[in-house]
């Protein structure tokens, strides 16, 4: 991303406006997680349990959203990806990071403490030697996603928390589908996801 | 299609032997696919390095941070416990922190166990 061309005040404009957007897209997501928390709110101990098995599954999920942005980072500054690919690589490294972000406060809206990101990441950075080797890579942590967001999604006790985690989980198997074309592989090689 | 399904089905469960020894590691392997976001068989992630879990007591992998619950199971991982707990993980060891729905499939899990019993003592993966 080139920061060279927004000294100007329309450039300069344009990015406030931009960004404005994308709070808005976060607090609409945010509003989606408190309806959930509201809920639980009101509860007395049995109901302490369920939170208590929600806030485990959102931090495993946000265990996973750590790793994957690291995953990210490490494809992004490799040197391997070449533009539009590269672009790719970023834009869904901030889909993740929004992912994380979202999942975090919630954890700790529902009395929970959100799971840390590692300092280090075991990748297998030795294997990583060419950008088809980075895609694949990461597709294959893309797919983990889906499949831990599907293994999320029945055992949610709030619903509501339960469309955000497949709305996360689309969001994950479009990621899939792209870098599965983009190596030139079938898309959606499946009618059903595992 | 469905009547093949179910015989082998239930030919498998006729056989008194394990269901694991019978298991197809190959189709396993693609199971294990689904273990990928939180685990690997050399690393441990957000959940703890596969290999030489068989016969390994639950909860106790040097460096990983276990819950409470998976710590004081007194498990030693076979695949009978193996097989209960991916059914239903939540449910089998109330308290873990593997949040994850399951395997619901019981020919699935059998597969992957079959899988896991080769790989997880595979010299060329696990050292
Ligand atoms: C959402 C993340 C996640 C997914 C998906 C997941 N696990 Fe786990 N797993 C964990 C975590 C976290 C632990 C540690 C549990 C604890 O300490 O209570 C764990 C623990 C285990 C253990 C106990 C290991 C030990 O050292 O005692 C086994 C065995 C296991 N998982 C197998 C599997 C298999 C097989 C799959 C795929 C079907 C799977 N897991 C899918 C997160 C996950």
């Amino acid at each position: 991303m080139s920061d060279v061309n927004l000294q100007t005040e329309s450039a300069a404009d344009r990015r406030s406006f931009l960004s404005g957007l994308g709070k808005i897209t976060l607090s609409a997501t945010a509003i989606a997680l408190l309806a959930g928390q509201d809920r639980v709110g009101l509860i007395g101990s049995a109901k302490a349990q369920t939170a208590n098995n929600d806030v485990a599954i959102l931090n495993a999920a946000l265990g996973a959203e750590q790793e994957a942005i690291a995953a990210y980072q490490l494809g992004a500054a490799s040197g391997l990806l070449q533009k539009p690919v590269l672009d790719l690589a970023v834009q869904f490294q901030g889909h993740h990071k929004e992912h994380a972000s979202a999942l975090a406060t919630t954890v700790k809206k529902l009395g929970g403490t959100p799971v840390e990101a590692k300092k280090t990441y075991s990748f297998p950075t030795q294997k990583l030697k060419s950008q088809e080797d980075v895609l694949a890579f990461a597709a294959e942590l893309e797919k983990g996603a889906v499949s831990a967001y599907l293994g999320a999604v029945p055992i949610l006790t709030d619903r509501e928390l339960a469309r955000v985690a497949a709305s996360i989980l689309g969001d994950e198997a479009m990621h899939w589908a792209v870098l599965r074309q983009a190596l030139g592989q079938n898309p959606v090689p499946t009618a059903f996801l595992a | 299609m469905r009547l093949l399904v179910l015989l082998v089905g239930s030919l498998a469960m006729i056989g008194p032997s394990c269901f694991a020894a019978d298991g197809d590691a190959g189709h396993g392997a693609g199971i294990y696919q689904r273990c990928l976001a939180c685990h690997s068989l050399q690393h441990s992630r957000s959940g703890p390095r596969h290999c030489g879990v068989f016969g390994r007591k639950a909860g106790t992998l040097p460096g990983y941070a276990y819950s409470q619950a998976m710590k004081k199971s007194g498990i030693i991982w076979d695949e009978t416990n193996l097989n209960r707990f991916l059914e239903n993980p939540l449910k089998t060891l109330p308290g873990t922190k593997m949040a994850y729905a399951g395997v619901k499939d019981a020919k699935d899990r059998a597969d992957l166990i079959a899988y896991l019993k080769q790989a997880t003592r595979d010299p060329a993966i696990c050292d």
